[in-house]
Order: structure tokens, then C-alpha cells, then sequence
């Protein structure tokens, strides 16, 4: 890897590039503390390659923009932080039904409300899971490092295009703010996926599930299928269908084409987890306090390890499940008053003890904090 | 923590900080070494007192904020008397020869440099102070190499101004031979 | 029988349509697609968006690229297709509530960035899929369920509205006047920038029932009557002003367009490159 490929690089700075290297062509968003920087980049980059960017009048037409871009055939991304992933849920649930590929950056900062602009916080876990109305399911990953947000935006993109979903990213201040060492891959050095499309000429109906397809092929608007796309639930030809018997068919299927290819959705991360009689499990920037927290606990003799979700939806249920079976207790740290820990107590049941170590109020985690924690508790 | 140098730089807003902060990271990037730079945002960020913050390291870095630094260097009075304090006991604090130390202050390493002066008399412009510290930082402490520190300020300067910044540079190098 | 226009631009497997007996919601769709015809525009080429309301229903019945969104936010979903793909002809169905309350913000944001898109509304003074709710264009003292005792707001006046915040053709007709409506229809998809036609329409089983205003024809016959050109108002001597609405073209000049404009910056970086 050559040297001029190494770059001290913002976290949101990252996010860019990597979603230009993933084939991003279209951005439409809002201004937002801490994400301003997506929009600003976006929109500096773009128009050199042949993309579009727009400032959209406000959140909701951001996402609302965004899905357009998709549905015209180009890859699109919006990106907001706090009130704006508020603003933007009803439209993330009509993505989902539609099923549009979209990814959509959530910067974490203080909440609820206008709250801490410019802390980082990582309140919005479960918005981002339940955070539109309906079921459904969704996409959530959540980087702890420059280069990691490089990573997961490029796979952010990947999935979207694969399942025809919208994927968060769920990053946060600390993380979008910070500037750290990159390595960019070489174009060529990256797997990338485009939605699959219908062929010229071909019978399309554009909600059938093809045999040996994930999702139903998706044919940009003006490629001559002549089809109609809604928020209604629909049947295979996308027209409304009051059925309740299809309403069950098409909900499955949206939710299962995500839960069924957890082992390809599902990354995490494990740091001395081999003997760990005790776990912590944490996610992104705060995993880094708790990586070092686990150094300082490990020197004093006390067998702790990290498990570290990077797909934070759908969690990595079989994994946490095995952690849990594993040690005794279980302390999960994030920067809320309890969230993710929901998640967890409901996978690990009985198998070990669960605690949490959180708060939100725009301090980060420090490591002394979470090595009092062990100490009290393990 | 022995491997790892944590730096806080304040002044005013205004005064670079930030840039400095990104330059020493960068520049102990392109000599191999870990870096992470972050600073506040927020009111602090416009005008008053502020600072931006690095880690460098000769492994991974984990925690990514700076909890106690081994070197403060500051250019006001006001940020000093924010961020003076912060600085570990065995640490270094730097100030700018103007300054007077905050009553009750008993930091034992404090060296007072004319670093301001400097941008203003021997470059001709207060501006450059910002890498005058940058020079000053990279000579007195050898963390960063001076090769790499050129390399990041003409990468991070604007177009037009880099003989004026390679000259604040050399005489910040000079100012840390002279107090050494 | 079917006539050739229906046959050719509706979905006639998913008729018939929603609406009730009376409404004028078909008329003007059907106008539509009369206007679509005679400017012989590629059917695949159109794109029909709509948000959430009786007249947003009308692109799941029509053959064109459609897209049935959010309340309120049609135009914000038109705008990312017709600048991600500046070629295709983008046409926004939209009801009076869809576009001026909810999607209100984004309906003059549209215009200001004079946006190749053409809004068609539906302009029935209520909320109609809800059931008779009063909407930013029920005209004040009117009824609706939730102005049991008379409307106390003031209406909008889309068409204007619209020209007032950028549009580069905006104009109102009503459903009676169905060439007028062909006619303004083709104007506003062949003017470069965003088009507003706001079409004076019925709602004989809400508006009408709560405001005694009769049957659906005797609706049409007050559109007829009640409606007049804005130069023949000009003329009419003030005693006989009282009670009219006025149609026409309000607004019809030329100026540049945002995807065309964005074009050019990326044409300028493009062409720049070099000297960079």
C-alpha cells in the first residue's frame, strides 16, 4: 500500500469519501451540527464527478430528496444528527416499505429536543431501530474510528443496494469530529454492489421476488417500466392492496430478507474475550474508553474482555447470546441512560447478570470510570 | 500512558489552534506514528478562550480525548488561566512571554516564550504565531520530525503564504534551540 | 367504451377509482392526460408524484412512471428524481392541504428554485380523505368538521402564492373549464421551471354537504359562474364584482432553471479541470 494513500482525515471527512468510492451520486440534507461537514463535502464533490447535491428547505425534504435520487437510479445519501433523525423517521419507514436503497448518517449529539448540538451522545439507538412507526425492519452500523466510518459507509451502501433498504450509520460527535490516521483503500481493493435492475424487455413486476433474488429488481424511473411505487402496503405489481393475507406476505418478507441474512448483515468485534470470565460490551466511540478500561483491568489481574457490536441492527443476537453463556456478568456502556442494555437483558436472559454504565450528559465515558465500574460490580 | 504525548494547545479563537493541533498529528502521521486530533466545538469554538487537542503515540490509541496533558502550551492569558491548570504534575507548560501566571499556580515546568513577538517582529505577521508553536513544539520536544512538519504545514496553508510559513516554522525551531 | 385517452394513459385494470359520485377529481385527471397527449411526451419519459389525499391517488390510475409519497413532501421527493435525472418530465399531482399546509414549505421552496416540475393541485377547499376537515383554502365562515361554527381563517391563494415565491408560470382554472385546463396544463409542462396550475375543483360530498352547496352539478355550474378571467373582472363594473374568483395566468416569464444551472457548475468544474 503506498504511502500517499495515508491521510489524517475527519471522521465525517471519511464518511464522504467513502460513499464517492462506493458510488454515491446524489446528496440531499439539511444543515445540522455535528454532521454539517457530510453536506459540505457532499456538495464540493459531487458536481465534479457528474453528482447532484441539494440543500434541501429542510430535514424531512432531505430524506424525502434523497429517496428521489434512488428511485432515478442514482445512489443516495442524507445526513442529519438529532432533531433531524427525529425529523426525518416518517420518511425512513416509507423507504423501508417502498424499499429504496438509501443510507442516511446519523451524527449522535445530546438529546432529546435541541439538547447538547455539540456533544456526542449515542441516545438514538433505539430510534434508529423503532424510531419510524410500523415494524420493519432496518440497518444500523455504528463505527468507532476514522477509518472504521470509512469502512462502514462503504458497507452501508453495499447492504442498501443488496437488500433494497435504507442503512443508518450511526456514528457520533467524537468520532465525526475527530481527525485520525487513513489508510484509503485502492478503488480496485473495494467490493462494491450495485442494485440488480430488470433487463430491456424483460416481464417486470416490481415487487416479485425472483427465484434466486434477495429483493425484487429495481428499475429506475424512466427505464420503461411504467410502474408505480407507494407507502401503501402493495402487492408484486406495486399497486395498493388492502389484503391482509398480502399485508402478512409483504411484511415477512421485508423483515425476513434483513433477519435471514444476519451472517452477512452482522459485524462485531471481540478484544480478549478468549478467557474473559466478565464481559463489556460497548459500541462506537465508547468502546475505544472501554478497550482501554479492559488494558487497565487485565494488568490488575481481573479477566475482562470487550465485545464490541459493529451492526447494531439487527444485533448480533447469536454472538451476544454466546458471550452471555460465557461469563458471569455482563456490564453494557453507552453514552444513554440506557438503551442498548435493553437489547442485551433480552438476549442474555438469565445467562448472566446485566449492568449498565451510562449517561448523557455530553461528557464521553472515561476509562476509570468503566474500570470503577468492573470493580464494583464484577 | 509512557508511550503516548498528550498535547493541548489554547489560545483565542482565531489564533489557529486547531490548525496547529491538525499539523503536529499530521506530521507524526507521515512519520509513522499514531496520532488522533480533536477540540471542542460549540461556544468555545467562536472567539474566547479555546483549544484543540493531540494524542501522539508510538501505539494505538485508544481513548481518544486528552485527559491529562503532559504539554500545555497556551497564548493568552485567559486560556491560560482556563487550561494552564490541566497540565500533569511531571508535565510541560508553555506560555506566551506576556503572560502572568495565575496566583497559587505551582506548576515546577513552565518556560515563557515570545512566541507572538516572534510572529509579529521576525515574520510580519501576528497570524503565523499558530506556526511558530508548531515549530517550537516540534524542536523542543523531537516528537514530530521536522521533515514532517514542513510537509503537513504546505499541505495545510494557504496557496500564496508558504514562504512566510516555512519562515515561521525555522524561527519557531530557533526559538526552542535558544530556551533548550 | 373507454375512449382512446383512457385506454392509452390509464392503468384501467386498477379502475374504478376511489372517488365518490360528484367528485371532479377524474376530470381533471383525464385533463391531464389529454394535455400529456397532445404535447406527444414519451410516455415512459413522465414521472407522476403525488403526497397523501383524494387527488393523490390519481397516479396509482395513471400509465407513467408514479410515485405515491408522505403527506406533504410529493415535492421534495419530485425534486431529488427531476435533478438527479433533469430528462425526465416531472409532474406533481398534489391536493390543496397536501401542497399548502403540510407541504407548504415545500411548495415555495420549489418555486424559488425554479425547478423544472409542474404542479397540478386540486384545489377542493378540504381535507377530503380525513372527512370534511377545513384546509388552508376553505374560504373564512365556510364549514368543515373542525369549523363546526364557520371558519375564522383567512385562504391561501395557491396560484398566487406560488408566482409570489418564484414560480415562472402559475395560473388557475377551474374543472369546469376543461380546454382552459388542457391548455394551461400544456403551458406549464413546456415552460423550463417550476409551473403551478391551481384548478378550482368539487367536493360535493364534504364541502358540499357542509356548506349546503348542492349536488355535484349545481358544484360545477357555481365554478362556471362564480369564475371569471382576471381581465374580464377588470371590466365588470363593481356592483357585479361581488363573489367572483378569478382565473388566468398569473405569472408566465422566463428564467433560468435549477437543474440546468446545476448542470453548469458541473459542466464549469468538468470543462475546469485541468487548469486546476
Amino acid at each position: 500500500m503506498s504511502k500517499k494513500n495515508i491521510k489524517l482525515m475527519q471522521g465525517n471527512e471519511a464518511c464522504v469519501e467513502a460513499a464517492l468510492m462506493a458510488g454515491m451520486k446524489f446528496f440531499a440534507g439539511y444543515p445540522i451540527t455535528p454532521s454539517t461537514e457530510l453536506a459540505e463535502l457532499s456538495a464540493e464533490k459531487l458536481p465534479r464527478i457528474g453528482g447532484k447535491f441539494i440543500q434541501m428547505e429542510d430535514e424531512i425534504a432531505g430524506i424525502a430528496a434523497a429517496i428521489g435520487g434512488s428511485i432515478a437510479g442514482l445512489k443516495s445519501m442524507t445526513a442529519t444528527s438529532g432533531p433531524g433523525f427525529s425529523l426525518k423517521q416518517e420518511n425512513i419507514g416509507y423507504a423501508a416499505i417502498a424499499e429504496i436503497p438509501l443510507v442516511i448518517v446519523n451524527v449522535m449529539r445530546g438529546g432529546p429536543s435541541t439538547g447538547l448540538p455539540t456533544s456526542p451522545a449515542q441516545g438514538d439507538v433505539m430510534q434508529a431501530k423503532w424510531g419510524t412507526h410500523g415494524d420493519h425492519a432496518i440497518i444500523a452500523l455504528s463505527p468507532q474510528s476514522v477509518m472504521e466510518t470509512f469502512d462502514i459507509t462503504i458497507k452501508a451502501f453495499n447492504l442498501a443496494e443488496k437488500y433494497r433498504t435504507p442503512v443508518i450509520v450511526l456514528t457520533d460527535e467524537v468520532v465525526g469530529h475527530m481527525r485520525e490516521k487513513i489508510e484509503i483503500p485502492e478503488p480496485g481493493d473495494i467490493e462494491i454492489f450495485d442494485r440488480k435492475v430488470p433487463g430491456p424487455g424483460e416481464d417486470y413486476l416490481p415487487y416479485r421476488l425472483e427465484e434466486g433474488d434477495i429483493v425484487p429488481k429495481m428499475a429506475p424511473f424512466g427505464a420503461g417500466y411504467r410502474y408505480h411505487i407507494t407507502g401503501l402496503f402493495h402487492d408484486e405489481t406495486g399497486f395498493p392492496s388492502n389484503s391482509t393475507d398480502n399485508a402478512d406476505i409483504m411484511l415477512k418478507r421485508m423483515i425476513s430478507k434483513i433477519e435471514d441474512n444476519r451472517e452477512d448483515i452482522v459485524m462485531y468485534d471481540e478484544f480478549m474475550m478468549e478467557d474473559a470470565e466478565y464481559a463489556i460490551i460497548s459500541y462506537g466511540s465508547t468502546a475505544r474508553t472501554v478497550r482501554n478500561a479492559v488494558k487497565t483491568l487485565r494488568e490488575q489481574g481481573m479477566k475482562v474482555g470487550l465485545f464490541r457490536p459493529i451492526t447494531i441492527w439487527p444485533s448480533a443476537e447469536k454472538e451476544i447470546k454466546a458471550v452471555g453463556r460465557q461469563v458471569k456478568k455482563i456490564i453494557v456502556a453507552e453514552m444513554n441512560m440506557g438503551q442498548y442494555v435493553q437489547e442485551i437483558e433480552r438476549i442474555v436472559k438469565s445467562d448472566a447478570e446485566v449492568f449498565h454504565l451510562g449517561r448523557a450528559n455530553g461528557e464521553v465515558l472515561m476509562p476509570i470510570e468503566v474500570v470503577q465500574k468492573a470493580k464494583e460490580v464484577f | 500512558m509512557s508511550k503516548q504525548t498528550q498535547i493541548r494547545l489554547a489560545g483565542s479563537g482565531g489564533q489557529g489552534m486547531i490548525m496547529a493541533g491538525v499539523i503536529l498529528a499530521e506530521a507524526a502521521i507521515l512519520d509513522d506514528k499514531i496520532a488522533i486530533q480533536s477540540q471542542s466545538y460549540g461556544p468555545e469554538a467562536r472567539g474566547g478562550a479555546s483549544k484543540a487537542e493531540v494524542i501522539i503515540s508510538s501505539e494505538e490509541i485508544d481513548f481518544p480525548k486528552v485527559i491529562e496533558p503532559d504539554l500545555v502550551l497556551s497564548l493568552t492569558q485567559e486560556a491560560t488561566e482556563k487550561y494552564g491548570g490541566s497540565v500533569k504534575a511531571e508535565g510541560l507548560l508553555i506560555i506566551d512571554e506576556d503572560i502572568v501566571l495565575p496566583e497559587g499556580f505551582n506548576q515546577s515546568r513552565v518556560i515563557k516564550v515570545p512566541i507572538l513577538r516572534t510572529a509579529k517582529e521576525n515574520v510580519g505577521r501576528a497570524i503565523v504565531a499558530n506556526i511558530v508553536a508548531v515549530g517550537f513544539i516540534a524542536e523542543f520536544t523531537q516528537l514530530v520530525s521536522r521533515e514532517s512538519v514542513e510537509k503537513a504545514v504546505l499541505g495545510r496553508v494557504p496557496k500564496g503564504t508558504e514562504p512566510m510559513n516555512k519562515k515561521a516554522l525555522s524561527e519557531g525551531y530557533a526559538l526552542a534551540q535558544s530556551v533548550k | 367504451m373507454t375512449s382512446e385517452i383512457v385506454q392509452k394513459y390509464f392503468r384501467i385494470e386498477n379502475l374504478p377509482h376511489i372517488w365518490c359520485p360528484g367528485c371532479s377529481n377524474g376530470v381533471v385527471t383525464r385533463a391531464l392526460t389529454m394535455a400529456i397527449d397532445e404535447l406527444g411526451l414519451d410516455q415512459d419519459n413522465v414521472v407522476v408524484v403525488s403526497g397523501i389525499g383524494c387527488s393523490s391517488r390519481a397516479p396509482g390510475y395513471l400509465d407513467f412512471n408514479t410515485l405515491h409519497t408522505t403527506h406533504g413532501r410529493g415535492l421534495a421527493f419530485a425534486t431529488g428524481i427531476k435533478l438527479a435525472n433533469p430528462k425526465l418530465d416531472v409532474i406533481l399531482i398534489a391536493g390543496d392541504g397536501d401542497v399548502s399546509a403540510i407541504g407548504g414549505n415545500h411548495l415555495i421552496h420549489a418555486a424559488r428554485r425554479n425547478i423544472d416540475i409542474t404542479t397540478i393541485v386540486f384545489n377542493n377547499n378540504i381535507y377530503g380523505m380525513t372527512g370534511g376537515q377545513y384546509s388552508p383554502t376553505t374560504p373564512t365562515a365556510a364549514k368543515g368538521t373542525t369549523a363546526p361554527h364557520g371558519n375564522i381563517d383567512k385562504p391561501f391563494d395557491i396560484a398566487q402564492l406560488a408566482a409570489a415565491a418564484g414560480a415562472t408560470y402559475s395560473s388557475r382554472t377551474t374543472a369546469y373549464h376543461v380546454n382552459q385546463m388542457v391548455k394551461y396544463f400544456k403551458d406549464a409542462i413546456s415552460n423550463k421551471g417550476f409551473s403551478m396550475v391551481e384548478v378550482a375543483s368539487i367536493c360535493p360530498t364534504y364541502y358540499g354537504r357542509k356548506n349546503k352547496s348542492g349536488s355535484g352539478v349545481q358544484m360545477m355550474q357555481a365554478l362556471k359562474n362564480d369564475f371569471i378571467d382576471k381581465m374580464a373582472y377588470e371590466k365588470l363594473p363593481e356592483e357585479k364584482k361581488e363573489g367572483k374568483h378569478l382565473m388566468g395566468v398569473f405569472k408566465n416569464i422566463t428564467l433560468p432553471e435549477y437543474t440546468a444551472e446545476y448542470q453548469r457548475v458541473i459542466d464549469a468544474l468538468q470543462g475546469g479541470e485541468n487548469n486546476e
